[in-house]
């Protein structure tokens, strides 16, 4: 048990099947599904509200996550507390297996593009808007729909999953070409 | 204006013990790392299939299972909008290949170490803000589109569940076994 809690690296078959249970756990007990990208619309309405409280209470989209003045629903709920708590579970897995791991730029981004930092946080910044964007408009992401989703056999989440794989596979190849592999 | 800000705290401790639970696993598979994610892009790690994969076909046994031994378990199935799905999904998909994370694995990356995750995640942070300014328009105009609500592949060919359940864990099991022995062949 203890070697298992210090191995750096599990069979990604025994992460799976556990990410299984732990579904079965959340729908079980706790009535929720795994997801996480709802409370990055959440976050982001909370953080506009401090600046423009009455745009954002005009905002359809936000008040359906963040009720109204009269009526708010909670910003810090059931999944705003699980992806935070993301960070410390990744890095305790990280601690316990004295794994010392830093990454600015990525050895694959480098060989394509530079070993610039500035270049790196634009390309992820860029990267990062545009995927919730798609998630926003896909109703969930990797976890809302790829794996809660798929595994109730949900229609919408197999075609978002077939869709992220196939953009994915095309933009990695665009961008990084046959070569690319080779640097992965 | 910090009336009902949070959830009670036993809500927030279930999903804290949850995400923390989460943040562990996806570290130990590898998957909060950019090289994984691109890997499996570029068709040369497998990883993330193999994680997807197994994860879909233990949480449907479960799920289904609790069901049919007449657990009061309540489904979350999302509602299909093709056409939004599918697009949000091309979207997705091109944002995951730049970041090389999709938004659990970015959070949990930068527990991990990873220090370009912290700027994908602001960047989360302005996409969903720049979502919600344009989300009126684009419903209107995509969503009602191949729309057939709460729909799962087993309500829409009117099959039972486990005919699913059972092609994908049998599709599964080959698959990964037949990628075991590429994988060891190209490897040798």
């Amino acid at each position: 048990m203890t070697d298992l809690l210090r191995s750096p690296r599990w069979s990604p078959y025994l992460v799976g099947a556990a990410l299984g249970i732990l579904s079965w756990i959340t729908f079980a007990t706790m009535g929720k599904a795994l997801g996480t990208s709802t409370t990055m619309v959440r976050a982001a309405g909370a953080i506009e509200r401090t600046i423009a409280p009455e745009h954002v209470d005009q905002n359809a989209y936000f008040s359906k996550y963040l009720g109204t003045r009269e009526k708010p629903k909670p910003v810090i709920e059931w999944q705003f507390a699980l992806v935070l708590a993301l960070i410390p579970g990744a890095w305790l897995a990280a601690r316990l297996s004295r794994e010392r791991f830093r990454e600015t730029v990525p050895a694959l981004w480098a060989w394509r593009f530079s070993g610039s930092t500035g270049g790196r946080m634009v390309g992820a910044f860029v990267g990062g808007v545009i995927l919730i964007f798609g998630a926003r408009l896909a109703g969930g992401c990797t976890s809302g729909h790829s794996i809660s989703g798929t595994l109730q056999l949900a229609l919408s989440s197999w075609v978002f999953t077939i869709a992220l794989f196939t953009a994915g596979i095309a933009t990695a190849f665009a961008i990084y070409g046959r070569k690319g592999g080779d640097h992965v | 204006m910090f009336d009902g800000f949070t959830a009670d705290p036993t809500t927030l401790l279930l999903g804290a013990a949850t995400g923390l639970a989460f943040g562990f696993l996806l570290q130990r598979g590898g998957v909060t790392r950019f090289r994984v994610i691109l890997g499996q892009f570029l068709l040369r790690d497998f990883t993330v299939a193999k994680v997807m994969l197994t994860a879909i076909v233990v949480g449907a046994i479960g799920i289904y299972g609790m069901r049919a031994a007449g657990m009061d378990v309540t489904m979350h199935v999302k509602s299909a909008a093709l056409l939004t799905n599918a697009v949000g999904g091309l979207i997705f998909g091109v944002g995951m290949a730049i970041l090389g994370y999709c938004p659990g694995t970015g959070v949990a990356a930068i527990g991990d170490g990873s220090r370009h995750a912290i700027a994908g995640v602001l960047g989360m942070l302005c996409g969903a803000a720049l979502y919600a300014e344009v989300h009126p328009w684009l419903q209107q105009r995509l969503a009602g589109t191949a729309s057939y609500g709460k729909a799962t592949l087993a309500s829409t060919t009117g099959l039972s569940p486990w005919w699913f359940i059972a092609g994908l864990g049998v599709a599964a099991v080959i698959g990964m076994m037949a990628l075991e022995r590429y994988e060891r062949a190209r490897r040798a």
